[in-house]
């Protein structure tokens, strides 16, 4: 049963080959018996389940989805052990469909890293390589769907958060268009930026999951509902598209030789499933890095001023008044990461230096929207590597911030300006797995799902072995 | 010489929208209810909640800006106040900050600079005896007010003295009462006002260092705060000590002002638009439902009643301030619309029976007030007598003329009955008939007094006065 698609078990409970609750205490043992450090909870019993179309497959949420009564910690020690009140939109809609939820997954703290390494609660481990991360931030539902501890599982991605780890675990990622899914719920990194999506082993799995996804939300201002209907790919050919690929932002002297080769292979898949190949540019992508390290941290250093001691989660309570309460509590909740991000975005903010941070981010932000648009008149789709590397070594990159922020360097333009994109498995270096990246127009996910199916069935990617 | 002063007044006024929810959730609005009741993730800033706006709270916004005469924004944008503190859940207050919804505008002798929309902060509530924060031993905090939609009202520094601006801020209270968007109660904190305040020589164009004065919570301490504060700083001036920018606080009790904050101490609220709303755009059909809601208000109103009926100008502010006495006085002038001062006089007559009540609710139909106010000025009835029928109308209704009649109220006219009286009470106060002679017309009150008892009140008084001197050969 583990071995099957969440597509395919779905299939299997529905023709009753497998119940549902079998199907459940599988994967709860699994979750249970995970040595990843993939799970913060992992549920003791099935919850009560929507009789919805995903007939009962269970899934794994990202911490920072709040879900009643149970631990929603957001990856932070400022939050150990806060059970909400309420439970987000997205996961409320997916248990509604037939997906229970199975267990909370590890993350980066508040989703700010790569590696994972920044969690409260300790690192994951990505199953290819034990002594490898996983990627970040979504490293907890990315290595428990690629070691087989969860059938398919929610993330969230504001840079990369969910491509990245995917693409360093070997499996599919989707960052959707940005507000069509309902972020109410999902506690807050930044918030322009921040938007869930699925992990999961297969592209079909990402377009199932991605279904009973979106939807306008009237808790979630900025949320709307899809203009197109999500379809399950089929396609096997690539036939009259164009896919652009922006030549200049390849050449950047941290991508990995291996990444690059099997990104070409899969360029040349493409050409033969009848996809003419394109170059394209995106001029103003080298600034999207530092664009998006000022935007983020600004809206994060606002989101995260309500974990202040005084209602929920940690408090240090203090003999020296207020501001000493909120300073210790602070400082012993949150981790260096997080404070990090806080400072630079407070800075980013401050009177007199806004303008020439947040202000020129921001003007930054919308000439990499215009880039894509320009770039969308000459192709349909546009791919880059998703990671310029393979998963690195636990600890390699904590003492060097900038070289963890580079592994962002090819999802963040997409981020920034709220586009689609995916990451599919296409292939190996050094035995680790490498992502490709496809991202297209706003609302093009059928189209984007459909390529990366094509390119899926093309490629034949062997996944880990999680039988047994 | 000493040099004279002229202060220089600007008010900022936070009023509590009388919405059914709050600003960016669902909860109920409410006041002295138990702590806590009316609280969901979004007003207590939950990890994960979001923001959805009030349309409501904007189509108040937009009634405000319309009635203050204001340039209304195309679209509505909501900024992000970045500030710690124990009522603020979230961190931040989401408020308007260079896109106000409303910009320019006046009210009366005062020009606006803004009106914006905001959420109102949770109420703290200090332990101990004191009730306030030092010296307390501990601070709760009740979010039940957090969320509440708040309109920011700014003015420009158009006041010269306290008085004005107790007086102003009476004008925008009735204002706001009458377009129905607040409760406007400074007790209940539905409307709060902060004062800026400086000095500057008489005649001069500069202005002087400005302070603040927070959180005043009646008209009568806005008057001494504000002039507590006039003089402190012409003081600081005349002793040749600079005033320093800062915030402050008035204390009614003691009179004494203290400070709260310099401006050192000044918060950088770091404002950012806030990501979690999308700017709104003001429709056509927005505006339209605004302005259809929009009456005419005080102001106006005092306006065409002083021109246009030719009232004094207290009966015309009298009846413009409270809308059921304005609506019930031209509900009377409908029916009798040759007199409005007489009328007017008589609805306030009627007002001051009537404790605060409507007058439309009350016993005396409008007919019969302007019914009455006929009888007045036909000399039928006197003014004695016309108190009288009132107070009959008040506390059993009906028609005044059959009142009259029946209680035997009608006036004695110029005939032989009262010329006799006049007469008798001659010749009962003999005194006084010579001193009058002797020209002390003060003298005539007892006079005057025997017919008015004599009469039971019906005789008119000028033309027993006419008598009187007649009789007397004067
Ligand atoms: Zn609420």
């Amino acid at each position: 049963m583990i071995e099957l698609t969440a597509k395919q078990l779905a299939d299997a409970i529905g023709r009753g080959d497998v119940s549902a609750a079998e199907a459940f205490d599988a994967y709860r043992e699994r979750a249970a018996a995970d040595d990843l450090n993939a799970y913060l909870w992992v549920a003791e019993e099935r919850p009560e389940a929507g009789a919805g179309p995903l007939n009962g497959v269970p899934l794994a949420v990202k911490d920072l989805f709040c879900t009643e009564g149970v631990p929603s910690q957001s990856g932070s020690r400022i939050l150990e052990g806060y059970r909400p009140p309420y439970t987000a939109t997205v996961v409320r809609r997916l248990a509604e469909a037939g997906a229970p939820l199975l267990g909370k997954t590890n993350q980066d703290e508040f989703a700010m890293g790569s590696s994972n390494e920044n969690s409260g609660f300790g690192p994951v481990r990505n199953p290819w390589d034990r002594e490898r991360v996983p990627g970040g931030s979504s490293g907890g539902s990315a290595a428990a769907v690629a070691a087989g501890s969860a059938p398919w599982a929610l993330g969230t991605d504001t840079g990369g958060s969910i491509r990245q780890p995917a693409a360093l675990c070997g499996i599919v990622g989707l960052k959707p268009t940005y507000g069509t899914v309902s972020r109410y719920g999902m506690i807050a990194f930044a918030s322009s930026l921040d938007q869930a999506g699925p992990l999961t082993r297969d592209v079909t799995d990402a377009a199932l999951l991605y279904a009973h996804m979106v939807g306008r939300d009237p808790c979630d201002s900025t949320s709307l509902e899809h203009p197109e209907a999500i379809a399950l790919p089929s396609s096997e050919r690539l036939d009259g598209l164009r896919i652009g690929v922006p030549r200049d932002a390849l050449a950047h002297e941290g991508v990995e030789p291996g990444v690059l080769a099997a990104f070409e292979a899969t360029l040349a898949r493409a050409e033969e499933l009848g996809a003419a190949v394109v170059d394209i540019a995106l001029p103003h992508a080298d600034h999207a890095l530092s664009a998006y390290y000022v935007i983020a941290p600004a809206e994060a250093s606002s989101n995260l001023a309500r974990f202040d001691g005084v209602r929920y989660g940690l408090r240090r309570d203090a003999d020296e008044g207020l501001l000493a309460m909120y300073t210790h509590t602070r400082h012993d909740g949150f981790g260096p990461e997080v404070k990090r991000r806080i400072l630079i975005g407070t800075y980013a903010l401050s009177s007199g230096y806004y303008d020439a941070y947040y202000g020129r981010a921001q003007q930054v932000r919308t000439r990499i929207a215009e880039d894509f648009r320009a770039a969308f008149r000459e192709c349909d789709l546009v791919a880059t590597p998703t990671s310029p590397t393979v998963a690195f070594k636990l600890g390699e990159r904590v003492d060097d911030p900038l070289a963890m922020y580079l592994g962002d360097l090819f999802t963040i333009p997409f981020s920034l300006a709220g586009l689609p994109a995916i990451s599919i498995p296409c292939g190996l270096s050094e035995g680790l797995p490498v992502g490709f990246q496809l991202g297209g127009p706003a609302f093009s996910e059928n189209r984007i799902l459909d390529a990366a199916y094509a390119l899926e069935q093309a490629i034949g990617f062997t996944p880990l072995e999680v039988g047994g | 010489m000493s040099t004279a002063y002229e202060p220089v007044i600007g008010l900022e006024i936070h009023v509590q929208l009388k919405t059914r929810t709050k600003m960016f959730c669902g909860c109920e609005l409410s006041f002295g209810d138990p702590p806590n009741v009316h609280t969901c993730p979004v007003c207590l800033g939950l990890p994960g909640a979001l923001p959805a706006v009030n349309a409501r709270a904007i189509h108040y916004g937009l009634m405000i800006g319309l009635a203050l005469g204001s340039e209304l924004a195309p679209r509505s944008v909501f900024h992000r106040k970045n500030y710690f503190y124990p009522d603020l859940p979230k961190g931040y207050q989401i408020s308007q900050y260079d896109l106000p919804l409303c910009r320019g505008g006046r009210l009366g002798d005062v020009r606006i600079h803004r009106v914006h929309l905001e959420e109102d902060a949770a109420k703290l509530v200090h332990v101990g005896e004191s009730g306030r924060i030092h010296g307390s031993d501990a601070s709760i905090v009740d979010f039940n007010r957090g969320g509440t939609p708040l309109a920011e009202i700014v003015t420009e520094p158009d006041i010269r003295s306290a008085e004005q601006a107790r007086d102003w801020l009476q004008l925008l209270r009735v204002t706001l009462r009458q377009l129905g968007v607040s409760d406007v109660n400074m007790e209940e904190g539905s409307l709060r006002c902060d004062a800026n305040i400086s000095i500057r020589p008489a005649g001069s164009d500069e202005l002087g260092t400005k302070t603040e004065l927070k959180n005043m919570n009646s008209f009568r301490f806005i008057e001494q705060g504000i002039k507590a504060e006039i003089e402190r700083q012409e003081a600081l001036l005349r002793a040749g000590e600079p005033v320093v920018q800062e915030t402050l606080h008035f204390d009614p009790r003691t009179g004494r002002i203290t400070s709260l904050r310099s401006k050192e101490e000044a918060h950088d609220y770091r404002y950012f638009p806030e990501p979690d709303l999308v700017p709104i755009d003001i429709t056509d059909e927005m505006l339209e439902a605004a302005r259809a809601e929009v009456p005419e208000l005080p102001a106006e109103r005092q306006e065409r009643y002083r021109t246009q009926l030719g009232l004094n100008e207290d009966s015309a502010k009298l009846l413009a301030d409270r809308v059921e006495l304005a609506e019930y006085f031209e509900s009377v002038l409908a029916v009798n619309g040759s007199e409005p001062q007489a009328v007017a006089n008589w609805v306030t007559e009627l007002a001051a029976r009537l404790d605060e009540g409507d007058p439309a609710a009350s016993k005396v139909e409008p007919g019969a007030l302007a019914a009455l106010v006929g009888l007045l000025s036909d000399k039928a009835i006197t003014v004695g007598a016309a108190r009288q029928v009132l107070d009959r109308l008040v506390a059993e209704g009906g028609d005044p003329k059959a009142i009259v009649e029946a209680e035997g109220l009608g006036a004695i006219g110029g005939g032989e009955e009262l010329a006799g009286l006049v007469a008798e009470a001659i010749a009962a106060n003999a005194d006084a008939a010579e001193k009058i002679k002797a020209g002390n017309m003060k003298a005539i009150g007892p006079i005057i007094g025997h017919v008015m008892k004599a009469t039971k009140g019906r005789a008119d008084g000028g033309e027993v006065t006419r008598l009187v001197r007649e009789q007397l050969g004067l």
